[in-house]
């Protein structure tokens, strides 16, 4: 991957000006070369990590394993972009092993994800079983700690 | 009492250190944006850590050989085989130690009889002349020009050399100039070396830490010199490891029988903990370097540009973490300058003084500090030069 789109991938806030240093270009091909890669597609969009517990978020989420049917053709594709067009569902992936798609769902309440496996995932045709399993504490997002107070303090001055 | 009439007079006679004036400066001071830190500012990578913990937990608190684990030894032979391109025997070539520091202070105490000379090229590193001092060595210093990328050219180190020089020592990358020595010159170094018989003495702790693409050459690799040279090395800057406090030496056995027998007396052996997480560094630590690499890379080429636009003229350093930028022009001392920048801005970065007489003028700015940083202290530094 490009250090441009690694440099973003950590820190999409950070600024053309900032990236134009770092990376020894101008701020007008940095500002290009995303554009170029925001219209294709390449970047999909950005989005911040959130401690909920500090946002006082108290939305739940699950993480549900999905058995399905592949379909001839279309293996899994279309079934899988079915269930990932719900707005509920956060991410969707196909994986490898004992099931076939991880789809991590957010609601409300405890309720409202439970109704929404119970009624729209499960009675979706081809799908064959689900389980679900609720999220208790985070510890880590997409890279980030969710650890507040491990902060190390380097000598102002040393040889 | 009169301390003074207690302290040995070699002892005494070691000035201050220019880093710790400015240090107690700094300190307690809030708000500092510092340029004048000498360790990477990436903590430890993860996997490392939790190889040291893991010891721990095996309860693996004991003494080791006073040479090292052999099992450390090995993978160093392997590391330093493969990235220097010299061939040490485990065993018996290798000795690891409580930092590249006390490697220093070893070679030199096995090496001087009261008096030997020991040349070395300045600016250097602050326990250079001090640690000669203390072996009862008589410190010979060259000192190199920003003419020269402060790099040292073999016709002044000729200069130096007399009867009575016996070890040279050796830093490239230098810190604090992040100069590198080029093949031609270091070929030119090492033929004198052969011609006078000197030992040579070379602390190649940021060779890791080179950009451009360019590899790092340790004169233990060119013909004729493995038998003579003393290769030191360690895990604080490459790894971000300072606080482990480990290094290596890597010579020919009768030199690193005779730093041993010092290190078993003074040290015993380097910290059980240290050398697991060192062997964990060897074994997994590349991608992890590379990535801190390509981070300084990228602080370099900014601070290089940045210090050049403002009229405070700097070469582009191939090595470790520091620029060294000419201030000359401003009419200041370096201290003066690093002391107004302070008192001024808030920015600290060390006097090049502080490195030895031909630092004078110059001004160690380490990269090792976020962006954000480095571009606040650069606008401040700018902003500083404007009300002289």
């Amino acid at each position: 991957m490009s250090q441009l789109l690694q440099l973003l991938r950590r820190k999409a806030r950070i600024s053309n000006h900032e990236l134009a240093d770092l990376l020894s270009m101008t701020e007008g091909e940095i500002a290009e070369k995303i554009r170029v890669w925001e219209s294709e597609g390449t970047i999909l969009g950005y989005h911040a990590v959130i401690d909920p517990e500090s946002a006082g978020d108290t939305s739940v989420s699950a993480f549900i394993e999905v058995k399905v049917t592949p379909e001839r053709g279309g293996g899994f594709d279309r079934l899988a972009m079915r269930i990932a067009r719900f707005d509920q569902v956060v991410s969707c992936y196909l994986a490898s092993g004992g099931y076939d798609l991880m789809v991590v769902v957010e609601g409300g309440d405890l309720r409202e994800v439970a109704r929404f496996v119970s009624e729209r995932l499960s009675t979706l045709e081809g799908v064959l079983s689900t389980a679900t399993h609720f999220r208790l504490k985070t510890y880590k997002e997409n890279g980030f700690l969710f650890d507040h107070d491990s902060a190390t303090e380097r000598l102002a001055v040393s040889p | 009492m009169d301390y003074s009439a207690k302290i040995a007079r070699n002892v005494a006679s070691i000035p201050r250190s220019g880093i710790r004036d400015f240090f107690e400066l700094v300190q307690g001071r809030e708000g500092i944006i510092s340029l004048g830190v000498g360790e990477p500012d990436f903590v430890t990578p993860w996997h490392i850590r939790e190889a040291a913990i893991y010891s721990l937990e095996r309860g693996q608190t004991t003494y080791t050989s006073n040479l090292g684990l052999l099992s450390l030894r090995k993978a160093i032979s392997r590391y330093v085989g493969e990235f220097f391109e010299v061939q040490y025997d485990a065993p018996t070539e290798v000795l690891v130690t409580v930092g590249v520091s006390e490697a220093i202070d070893l070679a030199l105490r096995a090496l001087l009889n009261p008096g030997d000379e020991v040349i070395f090229h300045e600016p250097c590193y602050v326990s250079y002349s001090p640690s000669i001092v203390m072996a009862y060595g008589s410190a010979v210093s060259v000192e190199t020009s920003k003419e020269d990328a402060f790099s040292l050219k073999p016709e002044k180190l000729a200069e130096a050399i007399t009867p009575r020089s016996r070890v040279l020592m050796l830093n490239f990358p230098t810190n604090p100039t992040g100069a590198c020595a080029t093949l031609e010159d270091l070929q030119g170094i090492a033929d004198l070396a052969i011609k006078h018989d000197l030992i040579v003495l070379t602390d190649e702790i940021y060779s890791e830490l080179r950009y451009d693409g360019e590899k790092h050459v340790s004169i233990a690799s060119l013909p004729g010199m493995k038998e003579r040279t003393i290769l030191l090395h360690g895990f604080s800057k490459a790894f971000a490891m300072t606080g482990f406090r480990l290094g290596y030496a890597c010579a020919p056995q009768p030199i690193i029988e005779a730093m041993m027998k010092i290190h078993q007396y003074s040290m015993l052996c380097a910290p059980i903990m240290s050398q697991n997480a060192a062997l964990e560094a060897l074994e997994n630590g590349a991608p992890a370097v590379a990535k801190m690499r390509e981070s300084y890379h990228q602080r370099r080429d900014f601070l290089v540009k940045r210090l050049n636009e403002m009229g405070l003229s700097c070469h582009t350093p191939g090595g470790a973490f520091y620029v060294f930028p000419d201030i000359r022009g401003t009419g200041l001392s370096s201290k003066e300058f690093a002391m107004r920048l302070l008192e001024a801005e808030g920015v600290a970065a060390v006097p090049g003084s502080a490195f030895g007489a031909s630092g004078e003028g110059f001004l160690r700015c380490c990269y090792a500090t976020g962006i954000d940083d480095l571009r606040v202290a650069m606008d401040k530094m700018e902003r500083f030069l404007g009300t002289i």
